[in-house]
């Protein structure tokens, strides 16, 4: 599956966050090469999200190093942006913007960022829009679309900048169950591509399938970090045990 | 039970006894008042010296011209529209500078947003007006304007700016307002602005968007839907603001109706004939606030 000499994509070293007094994040080592796919798994609170957002620095981490594709990423990095394109990112909550078209939505990054033309853009889009199977909404507004649908143009969105790395933060947990499916399935197709991708879920399934390595996480450390099969058959640590007994065990 | 039958009709609403004796009280109230200016203070009404004011038969050129309450509803109207044009720069701006981290910029906004709240509206137009007709003006050359210059001498220019003669008295107006009210615009656009939920800014900024284009593309545009409404409203209270300008002797409708009032000594008609001036053009811009607003909200579905 993964490649031994695959270059390393994201490598967090002793990464630590506090809000306020309380510390959020606590020596986060975590590295994943090209082409990667890791699962981020653990009791709510347990700093997933906050770690993933550390990446593109919407959070922004107080010690330790983040590098992306070899560059340091700080709060004083004058040229964040340029990082940020390179990371593609889905929200729990869609994030999709109200005020505009599906397509607008799409098209917004790349005619900003990469200074390409409205027609490009606009093929683009097209393109990510039929792989997300959802070209026929190009001219509505996201809030004509249901949720799953609106998680998928989310998601042609971040593909639009051909990020180097997809972040998904818990894209499944705000759907109805009968959405879920459609959105996972666009993820493993994705995963299938080669995409490298750091998924925080509770989707066991997908993990199970997908995943090359599954990070568990609790109170702001990670605690295990294993092979799919290996972490739900037979987790090491206590904390795991109790967690996959809780989300398995009714 | 049939499931294509009509629903039952809603109750009707009827005016109750409550209703007309309220009614009836406001009237008598009105008819008391009048009663009281008629036979107390001994009034004699004579509305045609002050319609006089608002059109008058020219007799050189034998046609019907507009007086001055006419000259002075135009330049509140354009006082109106250039004032909400600056105080919604300056709003939009300011509005944006009290959300930012930079704390420099976050003590002008606030600096400025509490200067002109906790004075009064007088107090601050008496001092700001002092320091832009003493030192701007003199500076930007206003007052040395060439009246017969090609950009000037023509239609538009009159129309937007009105009589060239008076630019530095009407420009002086516009300032003052712009930046009085554009305070409370201020306040209203930061609102809206902190009113955008906080994933738009992360999702603006993680397909790397520059700070400028998160801002543009993505915040301000349903930052200002939001605060349509509200920006409606303060911009038919600039219309009623715009009479305070009178006080440093901006040519407009309440500073010629002060005259009209002493020329004619017809006091009260011409003030009722001033506030019902007024509110035709703010009920006026409400309607038209209303509208658009039916119409932003269907085109948004």
């Amino acid at each position: 599956m993964l490649d031994a000499h695959a270059k390393p994509l994201v490598e967090i070293t002793g990464m630590c966050k506090w809000y306020g007094d309380f510390s959020a994040l606590f020596d986060i080592n975590l590295t994943v090469h090209e082409g990667e796919k890791v699962v981020v798994c653990g009791p709510s609170g347990s700093g997933k999200s906050t770690m993933i957002r550390c990446i593109n620095q919407l959070e922004a981490h107080q010690k330790g190093t983040i590098r992306v594709d070899g560059v340091e990423v700080s709060p004083e990095l004058k040229n964040i942006e340029g990082i940020r394109r390179e990371v593609g990112m889905v929200f729990q909550s869609f994030n999709l913007f109200p005020h505009m078209t599906i397509l607008d939505n799409l098209t917004l990054g790349p005619t900003r960022n990469r200074g390409i033309s409205k027609k490009e853009a606009r093929d683009l889009a097209m393109h990510y829009l039929e792989r997300v199977h959802i070209a026929e909404q190009a001219e509505k507004y996201p809030v004509q679309l249901s949720g799953g649908q609106q998680q998928r143009v989310a998601i042609a969105r971040a593909l639009c900048m051909k990020p180097k790395v997809m972040l998904f933060d818990e894209p499944t947990s705000a759907l109805d169950p009968e959405m879920i499916a459609g959105v996972l399935d666009v993820m493993i197709e994705l995963a299938e591509e080669g995409m490298t991708m750091i998924v925080v879920t509770h989707e066991m399934g997908f993990a199970r399938k997908v995943a090359d390595r599954v990070v568990f996480m609790d109170q702001g450390e990670i605690i295990e970090v294993a092979e799919p099969e290996q972490f739900f058959s037979n987790p090491q640590s206590d904390r795991a045990q109790l967690f996959l007994s809780q989300l398995l065990g009714h | 039970m049939d499931r294509n039958s009509p629903p039952p009709a809603p109750p009707r609403k009827r005016l109750t006894i409550v209703d007309y004796l309220l009614f009836a009280s406001v009237i008598g109230l009105i008819v008391f008042a009048s009663y009281r200016v008629n036979d107390v203070l001994v009034y004699h009404w004579n509305w045609s010296r002050v319609f006089g004011f608002i059109i008058r038969f020219d007799e050189e050129t034998g046609s019907w011209v507009a007086n001055l309450l006419m000259y002075g509803l135009a330049t509140t109207l354009r006082l109106a529209v250039w004032g909400t044009i600056f105080a919604t720069i300056i709003g939009i701006l300011m509005g944006y500078w009290r959300t930012v981290d930079n704390l420099t910029l976050r003590i002008i906004s606030r600096s400025y947003v509490e200067l002109v709240r906790n004075i009064p509206p007088v107090v601050f137009i008496f001092i700001f007006y002092f320091f832009i007709s003493s030192q701007l003006f003199p500076a930007l050359g206003v007052d040395d304007i060439d009246r017969d210059g090609y950009i000037v001498n023509t239609w538009a220019f009159w129309i937007l700016f009105g009589d060239p003669a008076l630019l530095s008295n009407f420009l002086a107006g516009v300032l003052c307002l712009a930046m009085f009210e554009g305070a409370y615009v201020t306040e209203i656009v930061r609102a809206g602005i902190q009113a955008v939920p906080k994933g738009q800014w992360e999702a603006a900024r993680a397909i790397g968007l520059s700070r400028t284009n998160v801002l543009k593309d993505v915040i301000l545009p349903q930052a200002l839907r939001k605060i349509l409404p509200p920006m409606a409203g303060q911009f038919i209270t600039l219309i009623k603001d715009s009479a305070i300008v009178s006080l440093i002797s901006i040519q407009e409708l309440t500073f010629l109706a002060t005259e009209v009032a002493a020329t004619t000594t017809k006091v009260f008609e011409t003030w009722i004939l001033v506030g019902a001036m007024y509110f035709v053009l703010c009920y006026s811009f409400a309607l038209l606030f209303a509208w658009l607003e039916r119409r932003a909200a269907r085109s948004r579905r």
